[in-house]
């Protein structure tokens, strides 16, 4: 029946709860942006250092390292040039080179990009821990006008094996420039990875090759619609250039060197990059726009705090009567510390941990809308020792705010005396 | 509880910062178990007095002995620990924390002393002597019990306050115009209550007020302004 300090200070919170859960929502949401912009950087870190794994070297057309990296892996911008097949068939024949996976790219489908390549792309290409690619239904392409389509884009358009469709010239929408005249078909559906496979529709080399027969000019020459599918298929249909090529080496220690090989190759520049250095060299630049942001959101937990320390300010005028009965009661100066500073350690805890869970949620619904229309896989934006900290952080970072209000209120109360003041 | 006088004040002297000397006393004394009116008007320093026999202020000069304890040399914490242990509290008005329950409410002493506590585990707990206090005191209906304190009628309130007051019985009772919020008749009947279970206990009573009608309920009665120099002097210019 007796009443701790504790209880006291919670009743007395309770008794004032309007103002209590003003505070409380604020800190509340100055922690969430805290932890909301840290874990989305992290996980948005974590999804793009996995997305490619097992490739030693990038090759392409000479132009930034960072640039490189985006279109052959993320499929974000395009080439600028192209790398020829001599190339290509040079560097796959290096002693150095254990395999070559040549890429080509520049049409869509319905949005998502199509992608050219060997069938070796799905033995050589890894993601994440060094994990293969896997069907989750049909198989790999044979035929040329064969597809084989990643789980979101399989997910998103309806599209199983069996379903024919067609490709459409650039990155324009359906239409005007559609390669209809050489349908393809999807043979094989990829189990999703969280990286851009999964919006990626692969297609043969030779098929790429075959649906731009008489698109020399850029544009369809009305002639190629009276090419039948048997002569196409009669023709050489070896591609002229690839857009970029995986590399896979012999030996880990020969990379730098076959890599300043590549780069100072005499018959036709090319720019050779290594995967992580172009990742580590891409959040270099981020890494500053991330400083200040997790800067300005730590900025906003500190007005959070100040508002605790605020609204304990102000509530002690209307608490000076409550302060002189305890210490008429026999209270002593260290209840009345304890009161206060358990008020502003609790509003700490209690705004953290909502924030926490106002993260928690957020994720939970912006995930599979980031990863829909972005292409952004947040990796490991459930609860870390991040959140903890943050918790711990606020909670004692409170109490130690929430200091001057309580010695505010002790010396307010030793110097009112008996007398309880209205 | 020893032979001494509960209270026993000598050449006492006090002033808020920056101010004239608002009390200053040569003697002033209150025997165990006896039941004093002092008399005052408003702004005559009868609060200050209190304040430091409770020892929650300190006196620049004299002594201020209670209950064998002199306020003026001991230590906050020994001040803070004898008024938690052994005195009792009862304000004009406004004596409750609005937000806890009524028991709750005059529980409150034995959560900040553990020797009044112990006390009332020896008595039989503390809810147990809580509502025997309240019953006591006339607040013997349990609806009463359940209600919001701050719902409470101010008579009723000050009956809690009393209770709260008496619980875990301390040794002297410091009453600052406990009856000035009441009519006359509730007036009489919570001086009444107060007395006979102050005197059930054994303790000392100081009942503070300006209205010298109420002097007749008590064994001794003084008039503040004649016991303080400092307002004679005042009073003489």
């Amino acid at each position: 029946m007796g009443i701790s300090i504790l209880g006291l200070a919670w009743r007395s919170l309770l008794n004032r709860w309007a103002s209590a859960m003003l505070t409380l929502v604020s800190v509340a949401l100055s922690v969430a942006l805290f932890l909301g912009v840290e874990k989305a950087r992290t996980a948005a870190r974590a999804g793009f250092d996995n997305t490619i794994s097992g490739t030693e070297l990038i090759v392409g057309a000479p132009s930034g390292q960072i640039n490189l990296l985006l279109y052959s892996v993320f499929r974000l911008g395009n080439a600028t040039a192209e790398v020829s097949w001599p190339t290509y068939e040079r560097l796959a024949a290096r002693d150095d080179v254990a395999w070559a996976v040549p890429i080509s790219l520049g049409d869509s489908h319905r949005g998502f990009r199509v992608m050219g390549t060997t069938p070796a792309y799905f033995d050589h290409y890894k993601y994440g821990a060094r994990q293969e690619l896997r069907f989750a239904r049909g198989d790999r392409f044979q035929d040329i006008f064969d597809a084989v389509i990643g789980a979101q884009l399989a997910r998103d358009l309806g599209y199983d094996v069996g379903s024919p469709l067609v490709l459409t010239h650039g990155l324009g929408s359906q239409g005007l420039s559609d390669h209809d005249n050489r349908p393809f078909r999807v043979v094989g559906i990829l189990a999703p990875t969280g990286t851009p496979v999964d919006r990626t529709l692969h297609v043969p080399l030779e098929g790429i090759t075959a649906m731009h027969v008489g698109w020399e000019t850029g544009t369809r020459n009305p002639l190629a619609d009276t090419l039948g599918e048997a002569l196409i298929r009669s023709f050489d249909l070896t591609p002229k250039t690839v857009t970029a090529i995986f590399v896979g080496l012999k030996q880990k220690g020969s990379l730098l060197r076959t890599r300043r090989a590549i780069n100072t190759d005499r018959s036709e520049p090319l720019l050779a990059i290594i995967p992580g250095q172009a990742l580590g060299e891409l959040w270099a630049i981020m890494g500053n726009a991330e400083r200040v942001l997790l800067a300005i959101s730590g900025f906003v937990i500190a007005v959070g705090l100040v508002s605790i320390l605020t609204s304990l300010l102000t509530s002690l005028n209307e608490r000076r009567r409550e302060m002189s009965i305890l210490r008429a009661t026999g209270a002593r100066p260290g209840h009345i510390l304890v009161l206060m500073l358990a008020e502003a350690g609790g509003l700490g805890l209690a705004g953290s941990l909502l924030g926490v869970g106002l993260v928690q949620l957020l994720f939970l619904v912006a995930s599979p809308v980031l990863t829909a229309s972005y292409g952004i896989t947040l990796i490991g934006t459930g609860l870390s020792a991040v959140d903890g900290l943050t918790v711990l952080g606020v909670t004692g970072a409170a109490t130690i705010i929430g200091t001057p209000a309580a010695l505010v209120a002790l010396r307010r109360s030793l110097a009112d005396g008996l007398t309880v003041k209205v | 509880m020893g032979a001494g006088p509960c209270l026993d004040l000598e050449d006492l002297r006090f002033s808020w910062p920056g101010q004239a000397p608002l009390l200053e006393i040569r003697r002033f004394d209150l025997g165990m178990g006896e039941k004093l009116f002092l008399r005052g008007p408003s702004g005559s320093g009868k609060s200050t007095l209190l304040g430091l026999i409770a020892g929650v202020l300190a006196p620049q000069a004299g002594r201020v002995t209670v209950l064998g304890q002199d306020q003026a040399r001991a230590r906050s914490s020994q001040r803070d620990r004898l008024r938690a242990d052994r005195l009792g509290v009862i304000f004009q008005m406004f004596n409750l924390v609005p937000y806890i329950s009524v028991l709750q409410n005059v529980a409150l002493p034995c959560r900040f002393s553990a020797a009044r506590a112990k006390r009332v585990a020896a008595a039989g707990g503390v809810e147990a002597e809580a509502r025997r206090l309240l019953v006591q005191l006339g607040l013997d209906d349990p609806l009463l019990l359940s209600r919001p304190v701050t719902t409470l009628s101010v008579g009723q309130q000050q009956r809690v306050a009393a209770a709260r007051a008496l619980i875990g019985g301390p040794s002297l009772i410091i009453a600052d115009e406990p009856t000035s919020a009441l009519d006359a008749d509730s007036r009489d009947r919570f001086i009444a209550l107060l007395k006979a279970e102050v005197e059930t206990r054994g303790a000392a009573l100081l009942f503070v007020s300006h209205d010298p009608a109420l002097s007749g309920h008590f064994d001794r009665s003084i008039d503040l302004g004649s016991l303080n120099l400092a307002a004679r002097a005042e009073g003489a210019v």
